[in-house]
């Protein structure tokens, strides 16, 4: 049997390079271009309720402020940099399978997990401090309905509303909407990532991804990176708005 | 092969100049960023933060999603997201205003 050119070249193409691609540049930027589609969706997705929050903020702005000010800014923060850390491990991970370092690899993409779980575990803290003080919206909780403590003058209690001059406790309930709407969106995103980097860690171990083939690693590092943007811009809008006028 | 490989040093940067921006932000929060100029008044803590915020997206997208050095298409697509984007908000702000429903300017 004579064996045409295509049939050779096939023979010593890589495992993982579908048919229906040339070679596995022309895979790999199919997948990078596809995600990016993606992406663009899920932008316009939050810039939705990114929409929703400019709205009611200029609507109701000390309100915002007041209610804003109840959230605690050193967890927040802290997340923010446990997200920051685990963009940069995601990226150390793309790299590594890159240059077909595997322990690194594996290594960064477990660190990546862990994160996304830190960050996770503290949004749970957050949130219980919000179910305690009453302040998840409407009825959302059975037998807990929307109904903060409101502070009087003078009176320093953190688990109580502090509000700015011309805000109301029904306004307040709007900024809550929007933020258990917002995080809540969010942190399903980081479950989901979670959930998707686990994959990357068994397929990882069973060493499928090389320097030739890594298209998940980076698509899924795209998206990673996608829910570090939207918290990038999640923790100025929801917890800095009002810090200025505390003193 | 005609993939860019971005070294590690390059990653370390942007982790830092993305910490050295959340530090930034959180002190920014803090100071009253409000200048009267005769009788208008410009508050602009929000600006000041949705500009830091905007730089590390930026730093976000250039080098860890490695935009910087991706294809042609890939740079359509993305700026086709900040197009609708804008689209999204500009036009519905064009409603809200021209009908002044708030009473506070920006």
């Amino acid at each position: 049997m004579i064996e045409s050119p295509a049939a050779t070249e096939h023979i010593q193409a890589h495992p993982a390079l579908q048919h229906h691609f040339e070679n596995m540049e022309q895979q790999r930027e199919a997948g990078t271009l596809g995600m990016w589609v993606f992406l663009v969706t899920e932008i316009m997705f939050f810039g939705g309720m990114f929409l929703a929050y400019t709205l009611y903020r200029s609507k109701f702005p000390a309100d915002f402020a007041s209610a804003s000010n109840h959230l605690d800014i050193t967890l927040g923060a802290v997340n923010t940099g446990v997200l920051i850390l685990s963009s940069f491990t995601m990226a150390t991970a793309v790299w590594s399978t890159q240059v077909g370092k595997r322990q690194t690899q594996i290594l960064c993409l477990v660190l990546t997990l862990l994160l996304g779980l830190t960050f996770l575990g503290i949004k749970a803290v957050e949130y219980y401090d919000k179910y305690e003080d009453a302040l998840v919206p409407g009825q959302l909780i059975p037998g807990r309905p929307f109904g903060p403590e409101v502070a009087q003058e003078g009176d320093h209690d953190r688990h109580k509303l502090h509000l700015l001059p011309g805000a109301t406790v029904e306004h307040v309930q709007m900024f809550y909407w929007i933020y258990f709407a917002m995080t809540g969106m969010h942190a399903l995103h980081m479950v989901i990532g979670a959930g998707l980097i686990t994959f990357l860690i068994i397929f990882s171990v069973k060493g499928r991804y090389d320097p030739e083939y890594h298209s998940p690693v980076e698509v899924i590092g795209l998206y990673w990176h996608f829910v570090d943007i939207i918290w990038i811009f999640l923790f100025p809008l929801l917890y800095l708005l009002g810090r200025h006028f505390e003193h | 092969m005609s993939e860019h490989i971005v070294p590690v040093k390059v990653y370390i940067t942007i982790f830092l100049v993305l910490l050295a921006g959340t530090l930034l932000t959180v002190l920014a929060a803090f100071h009253d960023f409000t200048y009267h100029l005769g009788s208008r008044t410009f508050a602009l803590n929000t600006p000041i933060a949705l500009a830091i915020a905007v730089t590390k997206a930026t730093f976000v997208v250039l080098y860890f999603m490695h935009v910087r050095y991706s294809t042609r298409l890939v740079w359509v697509i993305v700026t086709s997201a900040l197009f609708w984007l804008v689209i999204l908000f500009a036009l519905t702000f064009a409603d809200y205003w021209t009908r002044g429903w708030f009473s506070i300017g920006w």
